[in-house]
């Protein structure tokens, strides 16, 4: 197999960030984590108009500014500089939380570590090393109408990421209703229900998802 | 009555003792209150709880304190990006407790409403909930979280008049607001302080009752952690 024919395999990590845009209504509200859920912003199919929230106190996020125009007073989550739009509002800290604890968020992106089968999410620590916290990532998946997960779909050791039981601390128990790797898509109607296989990345096979998956999911 | 002080020294005078609980507003360095970190560090008091989102970067905010040794505890949810915190974290010499942020900004507005407790999903089965009563409603559980109720709160804003109602600018709102209702005593430092009359009432976004000491911590040379633009199209 030649570097080409494994680069052909799978999704690039822009290409999972479009998929995950394909779940974008128009008029949601919605927040993307760091990392490639930020790259979903990128991919918004045309027609639909989406409003994003920085938990720091924002709706309405602009594209980063032009050079020069930089604000201290203007930055996202992630704690870099972005710009305003004309329907931008801010708030507070309690005031976005009780947005995204209430319900009033359409859908969240985030990144992951590990997905068990039953929807718990793992991605704020690992035991042994710096814990930074949580920021905001566990009011998230326990309010957000809809959680989207974007990962890669085994580990940088080949291992497994969407398992039958989380093995790290959780960030949320069943909460996860979707997740993109950069193999395939799986869905489940509700929090009871089993994640189905419901999309393969170009080249990729049935079985290719059977030996890289531990997580019982339906085919 | 005079809210208005000479200076953050002057501002802080008999409110500060060893072992007090302050509450701080700002997110990252997105609205810090820089000259009041500046003066608590300056005035030696220790065995510091700080309940702050963030513990500051090396050198900057909170973390010029956490230098001194003056912080013995950090009530936060998000502590990266700070390797003095991380040195005396991991040497057990710093006590933390992460609370996510949500529940943490509703920590603090629940405290200075008044509220000693609420339940919340966020958090449930995870090691937040570890020790907490979890109790639930119409089916789903719920972890109860306790209201913050500081000694004092130190915050940033933009604008205030001379009796103390603030306006917050763009995002640096953040944990000002809930951060400055939460303590007993709330000193704030702004940029510009107006006349009586030159805020609209119907935009202010903190009325002065939650307010009693201010300082003019003007001019500032705001830090920006991560400074990400994008390019001009040609014309």
């Amino acid at each position: 197999m030649t570097i080409h024919d494994h680069l052909a395999k799978g999704w690039t990590r822009d290409q999972m960030a479009a998929r995950a845009a394909r779940e974008l209504q128009d008029g949601f509200y919605v927040n993307l984590g760091i990392g490639i859920p930020t790259l979903v912003a990128n991919h918004v199919p045309e027609g639909i108009e989406v409003t994003l929230q920085s938990e720091n106190g924002m709706l309405g996020i602009g594209p980063f500014p032009y050079e020069g125009e930089e604000d201290a007073d203007l930055i996202n989550a992630g704690k870099q500089t972005i710009s305003e739009l004309p329907h931008s509002a801010y708030f507070d800290s309690a005031a976005s939380f009780a947005m995204i604890r209430g319900g009033h968020i359409d859908l969240t992106v985030l990144g992951a570590m590990e997905v068990a089968e039953n929807g718990d999410i793992a991605n704020w620590m690992i035991p042994g090393k710096m814990i930074k916290g949580m920021g905001g990532a566990m009011d998230l998946v326990a309010g957000v109408k809809k959680i989207i997960v974007v990962m890669e779909h085994v580990s940088k050791n080949g291992d497994p990421k969407f398992i039958p039981a989380c093995t790290l601390p959780l960030t949320g128990r069943n909460v996860v209703d979707m997740i993109v790797t950069d193999l395939a898509v799986f869905q489940r109607p509700d929090h009871n229900a089993p994640f189905k296989l419901i999309e393969l990345a170009p080249g990729v096979t049935k079985e290719d998802i059977r030996q890289k998956t531990t997580a019982q999911y339906i085919e | 009555m005079n809210k208005l002080y000479p200076s953050a020294a002057a501002a802080l005078d008999g409110l500060l003792k060893d072992g007090m609980l302050i509450a701080a507003g700002g997110f990252g360095l997105c609205g810090i209150p820089e000259r009041l970190l500046d003066a608590v560090r300056d005035s030696g008091v220790k065995d510091l709880t700080f309940a702050s989102n963030n513990a500051g970067i090396d050198n900057e905010g909170i973390g010029k304190l956490l230098r001194t040794r003056q912080v013995r505890k950090m009530i936060a949810s998000y502590v990266g990006e700070n390797k003095e915190f991380e040195r005396q974290f991991l040497a057990g010499e710093l006590e933390v407790e992460f609370s996510p942020q949500g529940t943490l900004a509703e920590r603090m507005r629940a405290g200075g409403a008044g509220i000693p407790g609420f339940y919340t999903r966020t958090g449930v089965g995870t090691q937040v909930a570890e020790g907490k009563e979890v109790k639930v409603f119409d089916g789903e559980d719920y972890i109860l979280e306790r209201g913050i109720f500081a000694d004092l709160s130190l915050v940033k804003a933009w604008k205030a008049d001379e009796t103390g109602n603030l306006v917050f600018r763009k995002t640096a709102r953040n944990f000002n607001l809930p951060a400055a209702t939460c303590g007993k005593v709330c000193v704030v430092e702004v940029e510009e302080i107006v006349p009586k009359g030159s805020l609209d009432p119907d935009c202010i976004h903190l009325p002065g009752v939650y307010v009693q000491r201010m300082i003019v911590g003007a001019p500032y040379d705001k830090k920006i952690e991560f400074v990400t633009t994008r390019k001009r199209e040609a014309a």
